[in-house]
């Protein structure tokens, strides 16, 4: 268990709402959800959820912090966003998922396996030491990170794409050796941990 | 018309070798004709996407679409913001929104920036190249340039989501955006209105994490192209572009199905229609090939 | 005005009537046959100039029956609002015109049915009196209202600012009902946010200052007489004193118990103290007066449940079978009450369905939300003492698990049930000369049909919940406020306005002599005569409005005010005595009687359509504009109400050779929408006895056919006389044409 973690159970107790409200992207939002499972019914991943947003808010409101995040449900929005446009009551459901995703993140309790995660991890790495995606990196990255077998299994599954991609120029094998980058990495790179502190203080500061 | 001119956030799919260069290359051709100039934001970085959530908060993300944001403001004063991807636009946009509306969080956002040395105001509009087509010029002015109409070809609008959500196009409904269509038939071409998946979600970046779940969705959004009688699919997104077309093989081999429906972009339609050439066009960058806007372009 | 009758019949030429119709040829008809006095033709009947025409024959030439034949009695009511004259319309262009296409062929059956529709009205109007009012009415116009909650002392202070004294009845020693046992209630203004002070006080104020308004406390109504500008009532105190004063009209604001938790053992009444109702709820928060709310064991609440829909909805024995609106808003008014004292205070409303009815109601639902109220959808099954607290065992319908909270105190979300009085389909009215005062009865009514207001369903004094605010089955009597159905108390406040506006509008009528909604401004009544009833009691028992008593001697006693004018006494009157001045059995008869019967060979049946004024006949006239052509064999009489069928005209159609007889009413039963509540109904158990008639005759069954007809009907309205005019197609014509 993260330090964060212990911390945060010990500052909010039992009230996993509160939790979320003062820590999760747009969390003070959970309580606004009016059950009316539109969200559930509009989601393109829908069927795979195992505990589609209106549920996890539910759960969120009974108290069920472990549950929520060790969930593999929120990693499963493909930001469609239909949610959004979708709930009555106006909750910015996209959001408050990639929030609870980072949030489980974070404390490191979200799934270890969890494919989406692991792809995310890969693309954040992937933009913040180079300021711009490396599409190529990214890819083997994505096909690799279930390990050596899988990932040659993968690539050469997706090997027809790479040579169908690679004969209309839009992938450069080149970019394996460098690639795309911003010109201003430090820069950039100070940016981003700069923001991360500030983030980082704020969760530590807040009175619940 | 005078020349008109953006500031320009082309983002990392449309670079050179990368998976939307062809779109960049239609682009170009398009604003050619347009006399519409793209000055690119210099040193621009990745907005992180729809998936730098993982790794990245609020505020890391926030902060990089806000660098962008900054170099624009000096580079590009006064100019509207406009992108070509969906997803850059959505992010930057949301970005551009947000710290209009919270002064904490722009204070904070600027804490962070002031790390290299930049400052954010946030008051460019940020702007998707399909809102400059429809409101800085509009469908008419648009078909005037036409000089090779489009015909006989039937065209599935496939809108997808995040031109379409959670801003949209002004003036467009989230569950039935037309401006798709209008651009279709305004290019000369036959629009397939009835198109069902128009506004159907691709799996987005989940097509890499969760390729399963993705193909179905994509399966049903070809399908039903072909149900509509549709030559080919017209996307405004590069992602959408990219999984709609690529998985087909996979797809086949899956289903037993018989998919091979050429999927292209708004400004590769218009690239043609306005009577440039096939690379012009970036109809090289197809991997299946649109055969009749091969013809077309080729008289 | 003399009592000689004298005829005159106004033809109008306009609207194309002139162009396709002999219009000679029917005042020719008019003045021959039906013997009208005067008989004129005009080419724009209703323009000022035609108008002046018919007034000048009433001022200077003595007409005062006047048929004007010209379009549907539905149009042009202005123009020809004649006063002093009994009146009535022939419908040539909604009836034969509108319907009929202009053709050749169709020349000649359109011309004789407008002449059957000139000697109808003709002879109609010649068996009319002129309507006079009966003088029975006092003139009063004071109002009694009866309960003194927040609805009845709105209507009283509402009746106040209108000028209208009131005398507010009050079964208590204090007014404010169950309002005053409140801490606050639910918000009625922007922004719907947080709780609002019951302004119950401000009420009372308002009552005591007022000098038009009377209060008797602790008092009952002992007795109820009379009808609209002439009621009567003995006000009754405690103690046993006794005044009887006069009023115009009369409000029932009796108002509602809360359903009785003790018949809810399993969710925990009456076995731990720290369950309790809404009520009580606010009861102990009134006493904590804004400090922390304890429960029974002296704690402060850390820790509260809400469960919706305590013996309500519910179809289980005992418990209520309906919403009663309130609940939701009030828990949620209440998780406030914690939430506002110590956000900290754990507050949940367990609910099946959420509904927060009202301007505000969405607003105020989100308003907990954001103060932190937690909404379970969950359905309680048992809640158990924990000692200090309660257990509540639920099934949580989101995540589909059975599961338990630990609270101190729960609140049961318990309904009301209306104090509605007797219910007089189950309690008789005592004999006459037998009669007493019932100690569960409201208004101790002496009305022959029972004590109390009809009640409509669940309980509730109402006649229809939507059509007919406030009014009941008894005119000049309105409930208001949850007597009438369940409500909050904005709900109830509307309600009393709107029902003292109904009582002043009905002893204003009253006074004048005119029938009250729906034939609102009639000035005719019901008569009898004497000698040929047969006291068969018919009559009283069948008026939907209990308008009708018995005299001494067991013969009926009409009550003119209380009278709606439906007819559907007269529609009951086995030996025809009943009558109004301007509708009768003859109006009608003789409208039957007098249309040309072609005889069997003619291959021109005659189909007799008795359409009800409400809705079929607004439906026939609707369908005309639209240009829906139905048969030229129907002749459409419109009737009052299907209820004032006497089967006497059914029964002479069939035996001067009517070829089919088609009758249209209003939809009756449960959802029933007939303007005088029970008239189609009624009319539909005579309509039963029809087959009889139609067998001594030795005539097919399907020469009669009944039907409800709604407005809206203007397609199916005419296809139902077309089919008639299909089957006497297919079985022939009638035997009786002499």
């Amino acid at each position: 268990m993260s330090n964060l973690n212990t911390e945060m159970i010990e500052k909010y107790r039992n009230n996993f709402l509160k939790e979320v409200t003062a820590n999760v992207e747009e969390g003070e939002w959970v309580k606004m959800c009016m059950q009316c499972g539109v969200c559930s019914g509009s989601c393109p991943f829908g069927p795979h959820w195992d505990h589609p947003p209106q549920e996890l808010f539910m759960m969120i409101r009974a108290g069920k912090r472990e549950e929520v995040l060790t969930s593999s449900s929120m990693w499963m929005c493909t930001s469609c966003y239909n949610c959004i446009v979708r709930c009555p009551r106006g909750l910015p459901i996209t959001h408050i998922m990639h929030g609870l995703a980072h949030y489980a993140d974070r404390l490191g309790m979200a799934p270890k396996e969890q494919p989406t995660m692991k792809f995310a991890h890969k693309f954040w790495d992937n933009i913040v030491k180079n300021g711009r995606v490396n599409e190529l990196k990214l890819s083997l990255g994505v096909y690799f990170m279930n390990g050596i077998a899988e990932g040659i299994k993968t690539s050469l599954k997706m090997q027809a794409v790479g040579l169908g991609m690679y004969k209309a120029k839009r992938l450069n094998p080149m970019e394996f050796f460098g690639g795309h980058t911003v010109k201003d990495k430090s820069g950039m790179q100070a940016i981003i941990e700069k923001a991360k502190e500030i983030e980082e203080a704020k969760i530590k500061k807040f009175e619940g | 018309m005078a020349k008109k001119e953006y500031s320009f956030y082309p983002g990392c799919s449309s670079q050179k070798g990368a998976s939307a260069a062809n779109y960049m290359v239609s682009v170009d051709a398009m604003c050619e004709e347009l006399d519409v100039q793209l000055n690119e934001i210099p040193d621009w970085n990745c907005c992180a996407a729809s998936i730098g959530y993982a790794g990245g908060g609020e505020l890391p993300r926030l902060a990089m679409s806000a660098r962008n944001l900054a170099l624009s403001e000096q580079a590009n004063p006064g100019q509207d913001v406009v992108a070509t991807c969906a997803a850059c636009w959505l992010a930057t946009k949301e970005t551009q929104e947000r710290l209009h509306e919270d002064d904490g969080l722009m204070e904070e956002t600027n804490q962070a920036l002031s790390a290299a040395g930049l400052n954010v105001k946030a008051d460019q509009n940020v702007r998707h190249m399909v809102e400059v087509l429809i409101e800085d010029f509009g469908y008419d002015e648009l078909g005037k340039h036409v000089k090779r109409p489009l015909e006989g070809i039937k065209i599935a609008g496939y809108v997808g989501c995040q031109t379409n959500r959670p801003f949209g196009i002004d003036g467009e409904s989230y569950e039935n955006p037309k401006y798709l269509d209008k651009l279709v038939e305004t290019m000369g071409a036959e629009p397939i209105e009835s198109y069902e998946k128009k506004v159907q979600c691709c799996g987005g970046a989940l097509a890499f994490s969760e390729q399963d779940k993705s193909h179905e969705l994509i399966k049903g959004i070809i399908e039903a192209a072909y149900d509509g009688g549709a030559d080919m699919i017209v996307t405004p997104c590069p992602l959408c572009q990219a999984n709609v077309e690529l998985y087909q093989d996979h797809i086949n081999a899956k289903y037993n199905t018989k998919f091979k429906m050429p999927v292209v972009y708004y400004s590769t339609l218009m690239s043609v229609a306005y009577g440039k050439d096939a690379k012009q066009a970036g109809l090289n960058g197809q991997i299946i090939k649109a055969k009749q806007l091969e013809e077309i372009a080729g008289k | 005005m003399s009592d000689e009758k004298k005829i005159g019949t106004y033809i109008c030429k306009g609207c194309g009537i002139g162009d396709r119709i002999n219009t000679s040829q029917m005042a020719t008809i008019a003045e021959r046959e039906c013997k009208s006095n005067v008989t004129k033709e005009h080419d724009f009947l209703c323009s000022a100039e035609g108008v002046k025409m018919i007034q000048d024959d009433i001022d200077n030439d003595g007409v005062n029956h006047v048929a004007i034949v010209a379009c549907s009695r539905r149009a042009k009511t202005e123009a020809f609002n004649l006063e002093n004259v009994a009146i009535t319309r022939g419908n040539i262009r909604e009836g034969v015109l509108w319907v009929r296409p202009d053709t050749d062929e169709a020349q000649e059956t359109t011309q004789e049915m407008a002449e059957d529709y000139t000697r109808m009205a003709v002879f109609e109007v010649g068996a009319m009196n002129i309507p006079q009012t009966s003088g029975q009415s006092e003139g009063r116009k004071n109002l009694l209202v009866v309960g003194g909650g927040v609805s009845g002392m709105t209507a009283a202070v509402e009746a106040a600012k209108a000028g209208y004294a009131s005398t507010l009845v009050e079964k208590t020693g204090s007014l404010g009902g169950a309002a005053a046992k409140a801490w606050k209630r639910i918000p009625e203004h922007t922004p719907y946010a947080d709780p609002e002070d019951t302004g119950v006080a401000e009420l009372i104020a308002a009552v005591e200052a007022s000098d038009k308004i009377e209060v008797h406390l602790n008092s009952t109504i002992t007795k109820t007489s009379g009808a609209p500008g002439r009621f009567s009532a003995d006000i009754t105190t405690e103690s046993g004193s006794t005044t009887t004063e006069n009023f115009g009209a009369i409000i029932q604001t009796s108002g509602y118990t809360e359903y009785d938790a003790n018949q809810l053992p399993h969710l925990g009444y009456g076995k731990s103290k720290n369950v309790v109702t809404q009520a009580e709820l606010d009861a102990m928060a009134l006493e904590a007066n804004g400090g922390p709310i304890k429960n029974a064991d002296g704690k402060e609440v850390q820790s509260v449940v809400f469960i919706q829909c305590a013996g309500q909805r519910s179809e289980e024995e005992g418990h209520l079978p309906y919403c009663s609106g309130h609940c939701c808003l009030t828990s949620i008014k209440q998780a406030m009450y914690f939430k506002d004292n110590n956000p900290d205070i754990d507050t949940t409303v367990m609910f099946s369905d959420l509904r927060t009815p009202g301007a505000g109601g969405e607003d105020f639902y989100r308003s907990g939300q954001d103060k932190g109220v937690i909404f379970t959808k969950g359905i309680a099954s048992e809640v158990t003492d924990s000692g200090g607290g309660c257990t509540v065992k639920f099934k949580d319908l989101i995540l589909d698990e059975e599961t338990t909270a630990d609270a101190d105190l729960v609140v049961l979300a318990t309904g009301q049930v209306a104090n509605a009085g007797v219910d007089i389909d189950e309690v008789p009215q005592d004999e006459p000369g037998q009669w007493e005062v019932s100690v569960d009865s409201i208004l101790n009514m002496d009305y022959r049909q029972g004590k109390d207001v009809p009640q409509l369903r669940h309980g509730f004094n109402d006649s229809h919940f939507i059509c007919f605010p406030y009014e009941t089955r008894r005119t000049g009597i309105y409930a208001a406020g949850p007597v009438r159905r369940p409500m909050d108390m904005l709900q109830a406040k509307e309600d009393a306005t709107g029902a003292a506006l109904k009582a002043i509008q009905a002893a204003e009528n009253a006074d004048l002599g005119r029938a009250a909604h729906p034939r609102s401004g009639d000035l005719s009544f019901p008569s009898f005569r004497k000698e040929g009833c047969t006291q068969c009691k018919r009559c009283t028992v069948e008026c939907p409005f209990g308008a009708i008593d018995e005299d001494e001697e067991r013969y009926p006693l009409f009550n003119e005010a209380r009278c709606r004018r439906c007819g559907t006494c007269m529609g009951a009157c086995p030996v025809r005595v009943i009558s109004f001045e301007n509708y009768s059995v003859d109006t009608v008869g003789n409208q039957i009687k007098n249309v040309e019967m072609p005889d069997e060979f003619d291959e021109k049946p005659r189909i007799l359509v008795l359409a009800c004024e409400n809705d079929a006949y607004p439906a026939l006239d609707m369908a005309a504009m639209k240009g829906n052509e139905y048969s030229a064999f129907a002749r459409v009489i419109p009737i009052r109400c299907l209820g004032s069928t006497n089967l006497i005209w059914v029964t002479d159609a069939l035996n001067s050779g009517y070829d089919g007889v088609v009758l249209m009413g209003c939809q009756k039963g449960e959802n029933y929408q007939c303007h005088f509540v029970k008239g189609s109904e009624i009319a539909n158990v005579r309509m039963s006895k029809v087959d009889d008639t139609l067998q001594s005759l030795s005539l097919e069954p399907e020469r009669v056919a009944t039907y409800e007809v709604a407005i809206t009907d203007i397609e199916r309205a005419p296809q139902l006389i077309n089919d008639m005019a299909e089957t006497i197609e297919k079985i022939g014509m009638s035997p009786f044409k002499f």
